[in-house]
């Protein structure tokens, strides 16, 4: 499966690099197989970034300019959070800092070192999938799928937080994330059914 | 995004040195900064991330409420002295962007934050915020989000955030540092209007930064409210929204305190209105009159004049929710 998974990424990061090449003019082709860019990279201090990632702990290197968001799926491979937008509008990103939920694509890396990070890979215990991904199947919380990792993430502060008191409440408390397929109801009542059976989560 | 450097800093006073040197800018939450910088709307060459200063207090002081700058708007928006005493400041950083936002955005970015202008935002568009000198594109081009009051020549953008809106209601101060040391100003003299030079949102000179607000004590925590009108009942940017607050004695309105969003390059102060409240029964018929006249200076653009009809309606509207009319 993990091999499986791999080969596409490999084979999506192929093709988007033969579509750059494709589209782009011969003087930008040639500055990218000079790797230029990775030489003005080089100019620049990489900073150490330790932190904590569903309860492994990391040394890193990063670029200050890289985001929580692409430290996570490009350095750590947990490429279950998604990048919707990459601007703070669609919440496909959301991930738990220190227990809280933020929009990893306008996070810093180096900004959060010595945190703790809860990503959708963290909430399951081995296979034992926890009470909020257990009700998104249940319920059908999703169709596409892409928004459901940052969905899930923030339903489970939703609840932490105690914004999950009525139906009203917890359709503002789920506004910062989108979903184009308009699984809106559905997910409601996931977070509903998971408010009242009162597991801890 | 362009590559910068990154720092710390370890105290006030560091930061303040740190920020006299051109292309250096402060980071808090970052929300608004990261987004303009993947944009290429801003590119600045170091990054002070000034989080571990300890500006995060929001404490009870002789005259009023104070909030620290670095305070995060969803801790200022659940805080208990917050909304016991100033619930309209609560209400309104709850009406602005989404959980996780305001679990990173800090009281100072709130108010540091840049225009949503679409002109603004796009760096092949000209934009007289953006690149003086280059010309106003929504002045002639698709202005359905922008202001109908103060606009100049130069940019007709707005101010986007509600939190500012109900701090300008609410009579608040802005604590300021720099190198000759602090100052305060009204928190409604903090932003200004576009003018000449609308590639300034504020007052804040080059070297300084924000460390705090002040509230002072009032009568409004009964009759206050904030009302705003979207595109979507949530997490979208504000086409009108208006902080009411009203002290009510005996149905009689002894102070009246109205600002709106949405609508001008700064939170926008109705003191005209205010002033004709001031003494009169806090009734349906005298809300409307009140708002009527908050809308004398009002100009509509070519997408946006359905605001002048909406704006009077939204006024009187959070006016009877602020009094109980509702």
């Amino acid at each position: 499966m993990e091999a499986k998974d791999n080969s596409r990424r490999n084979f999506i990061k192929q093709s988007t690099l033969l579509t750059a090449i494709a589209l782009t003019p011969g003087t930008a082709v040639k500055a990218a197989g000079m790797h230029i860019d990775e030489k003005i990279a080089e100019a620049f201090e990489k900073m150490p970034l330790k932190m904590e990632v569903n309860g492994v702990a990391h040394n890193l290197s990063v670029e200050p300019r890289a985001t929580l968001l692409d430290i996570l799926r490009e350095q750590l491979d947990l490429t279950g959070t998604k990048k919707g937008c990459d601007h703070g509008q669609c919440g496909a990103c959301t991930v738990h800092v220190d227990g809280h939920r933020v929009n990893s694509c306008l996070t810093l890396g180096v900004m959060i070192s010595g945190k703790k990070i809860t990503t959708i890979e963290g909430l399951a215990k081995g296979d034992e999938l926890h009470p909020m991904q257990e009700a998104f199947l249940k319920h059908d919380g999703f169709q596409c799928g892409y928004c459901t990792p940052g969905q899930i993430m923030s339903a489970v502060s939703c609840i932490r937080e105690g914004h999950a008191n009525s139906e009203m409440e917890i359709r503002e408390y789920m506004s910062g994330n989108i979903c184009r397929c308009g699984a809106y109801p559905n997910i409601v009542n996931a977070i509903q059914e998971v408010k009242e059976g009162g597991q801890p989560v | 995004m362009k590559q910068f450097q990154y720092t710390r800093a370890v105290s006030q006073q560091s930061t303040i040195d740190a920020i006299a040197k051109p292309g250096t800018k402060i980071i808090a939450g970052g929300t608004n900064l990261v987004d303009l910088m993947k944009r290429g709307v801003t590119a600045p060459d170091k990054l002070v991330d000034i989080n571990n200063l300890p500006l995060k207090n929001i404490t009870s002081t002789k005259t009023g409420l104070h909030i620290g700058a670095l305070a995060l708007n969803s801790v200022v928006s659940e805080n208990s002295l917050v909304l016991q005493k100033q619930p309209l400041l609560s209400m309104a950083l709850k009406a602005g962007a989404s959980p996780q936002l305001r679990n990173m955005a800090t009281v100072g970015g709130n108010m540091m934050q840049r225009t949503r202008c679409a002109y603004f935002f796009d760096v092949s568009m000209p934009c007289n915020k953006r690149e003086p000198g280059t010309g106003c594109g929504a002045m002639g081009g698709y202005n359905r989000m922008h202001a109908i009051f103060g606009a100049s020549e130069q940019c007709i953008a707005v101010h986007p955030s509600d939190m500012c809106v109900g701090l300008a209601a609410l009579d608040a101060t802005v604590i300021i540092a720099g190198k000759k040391g602090e100052r305060r100003i009204q928190f409604i003299d903090f932003h200004r209007l576009p003018g000449d030079h609308p590639e300034q949102d504020n007052h804040l000179a080059m070297g300084e930064m924000i460390i705090g607000v002040d509230i002072p004590d009032n009568n409004f925590a009964k009759n206050s409210y904030y009302l705003k009108i979207r595109d979507r009942q949530s997490y979208a940017f504000a086409l009108v929204s208006v902080a009411a607050a009203l002290d009510i004695s005996n149905g009689i309105i002894k102070q009246a305190r109205l600002a709106m969003g949405g609508v001008a390059h700064k939170p926008w102060r109705l003191f005209d209105a205010e002033k004709a409240l001031a003494g009169k029964a806090a009734t349906e018929e005298n809300f409307k009159q009140a708002a009527q006249i908050a809308m004398r200076d009002a100009k509509g653009y070519e997408y946006n004049s359905f605001k002048i009809k909406m704006a009077p309606a939204v006024i009187a509207e959070a006016l009877k929710h602020a009094a109980g009319l509702v």
